[in-house]
């Protein structure tokens, strides 16, 4: 066979081992997510999830809400520039809540909970993996499936939607600080022409549901990623790169086909 | 235990704060009010042109809101367009026959809603019925033909 040919060959053979090796990837990670997430829950599930939560959620709060401050301030200013040159800077406090809850506090949110307890989440369980804790677990009869990697799942699963809540609820005051007590923008009318375009179930329940998949992606991601690494020290710092790189990746692609979904027939 | 407890007092306030932040968006942001939903009746008025009229606008009378456009379709019997409203029941039995409908515009580019203003007449609308006498949207761009081409003829 000649040189060229055989090197073609080659190269198609490792393409295939190559896809073979990413669905097997996913196929690990799927079986991973079901075997884990509905797991028979128990008391004491219930309080190593209880932990977690605090971990997860409760520490993330303040990160959360400051950049929430943040970008709602931002937003009212960047916005109050613009529409006042069309005199219309009563429409403000419409355009800083409907930018928040059907965009930026999912979205936002959820990069900053992948940078701030996802990372934290692959690398605590890569660890426990690379001292064979895990392992241990197993030898005397403790499914690390329940007992370490469900309660992770559960606390992301339920904190991000109330983290994004809370992001939306600060940006929203934030526009409101800037654009009502600064810039000097009408109050009545920065609330009522709000709740005249916000809608309970289009505006606020979409974004939320936006928030419960980042919720699951960014998690799973999180968790497979500490759970499925090569247990050295450079395989933790990869992982944990892999965690941020993935689920931000993640976060934004599918931010893309949700708002599609959702608000692309308005 | 002690921190165990101040843990499990923090997640709990946590996810307190989650349900009333929920309950702020859906009061104060998104103007839901707790009291049910109030009971309404249905109008529907045709009109020429709608301009931008679109579902949930408002409907006025007298700049108090009574009610919201439920859908705007093509009435393919006359070839214009059927404008369905549902307003508070209080006003059921109360608007005249010859109450007339017009698109109105909020400020000079604003969004576009229905002013509702009663007339004379005895009789009254009911559920379902169709208001005759409407008056269609402001078509800013007609508007400027117009006065340009009297400019030019004068």
């Amino acid at each position: 066979m000649p040189e060229h040919v055989s090197q073609s060959l080659a190269r198609i053979t490792r393409l295939g081992r190559r896809c073979c090796d990413v669905l097997e990837a996913l196929g690990r990670a799927g079986l991973f997510l079901v075997q884990s997430a509905f797991s028979m829950p128990s008391r004491e599930g219930f309080r190593l999830w209880l932990r977690q939560m605090h971990f997860v959620g409760v520490l993330s709060l303040a990160i959360v809400l400051v950049s929430g401050l943040f970008i709602g301030m931002v937003l009212a200013l960047q916005g109050y520039t613009i529409l006042v040159d069309f005199g219309a800077e009563q429409a403000l406090g419409q355009m800083v809540a409907l930018s928040l809850l059907r965009e930026l506090a999912p979205v936002v949110a959820a990069l900053l909970f992948a940078g701030r307890a996802g990372s934290a989440l692959t690398a605590e369980i890569g660890l426990m993996k690379a001292t064979e804790q895990l392992t241990s677990m197993e030898m005397i009869g403790v499914d690390p499936l329940r007992r370490v990697v469900a309660p992770r799942l559960w606390a992301g699963f339920i904190s991000l939607p109330i983290l994004t809540v809370g992001f939306s609820v600060v940006g929203i005051w934030g526009g409101y600080l800037v654009g009502v007590e600064w810039l000097g923008v009408f109050e009545g009318s920065y609330w009522s022409n709000m709740q005249a375009n916000v809608t309970f179930i289009d505006d606020i329940g979409n974004g939320i549901i936006k928030s419960l998949v980042f919720a699951v992606v960014v998690t799973w991601i999180a968790v497979f990623q500490g759970y499925d690494l090569v247990p050295t020290s450079e395989g933790i710092s990869r992982a944990t790169t892999r965690t941020v790189v993935y689920s931000s990746l993640a976060v934004l692609g599918l931010d893309f086909v949700l708002t599609a979904v959702m608000f692309g027939g308005l | 235990m002690k921190r165990s407890k101040t843990m499990e007092f923090g997640v709990g306030l946590f996810m307190l704060a989650g349900i009333v932040g929920l309950v702020f968006l859906g009061l104060r942001v998104s103007g839901l009010s707790l009291s049910a939903p109030t009971e309404t009746f249905r109008l529907e008025a045709n009109f020429a042109n709608i301009g931008g009229l679109k579902p949930r606008a408002r409907v006025t009378m007298a700049g108090v809101t009574v009610g919201r456009v439920e859908a705007v379709e093509l009435d393919t019997e006359w070839y214009d367009a059927r404008v369905v409203m549902s307003l508070d029941s209080e006003l059921e039995g109360q608007l005249s026959r010859d109450t007339t409908a017009a698109i109105l515009t909020a400020g000079l580019l604003g969004e576009q809603y229905v002013g509702l203003s009663v007339g004379g007449d005895p009789e009254v609308l009911e559920n379902g019925d169709s208001i005759r006498d409407t008056q269609s949207a402001l078509v800013l761009e007609e508007l400027i033909q117009q006065f340009v081409s009297t400019m030019a003829k004068g």
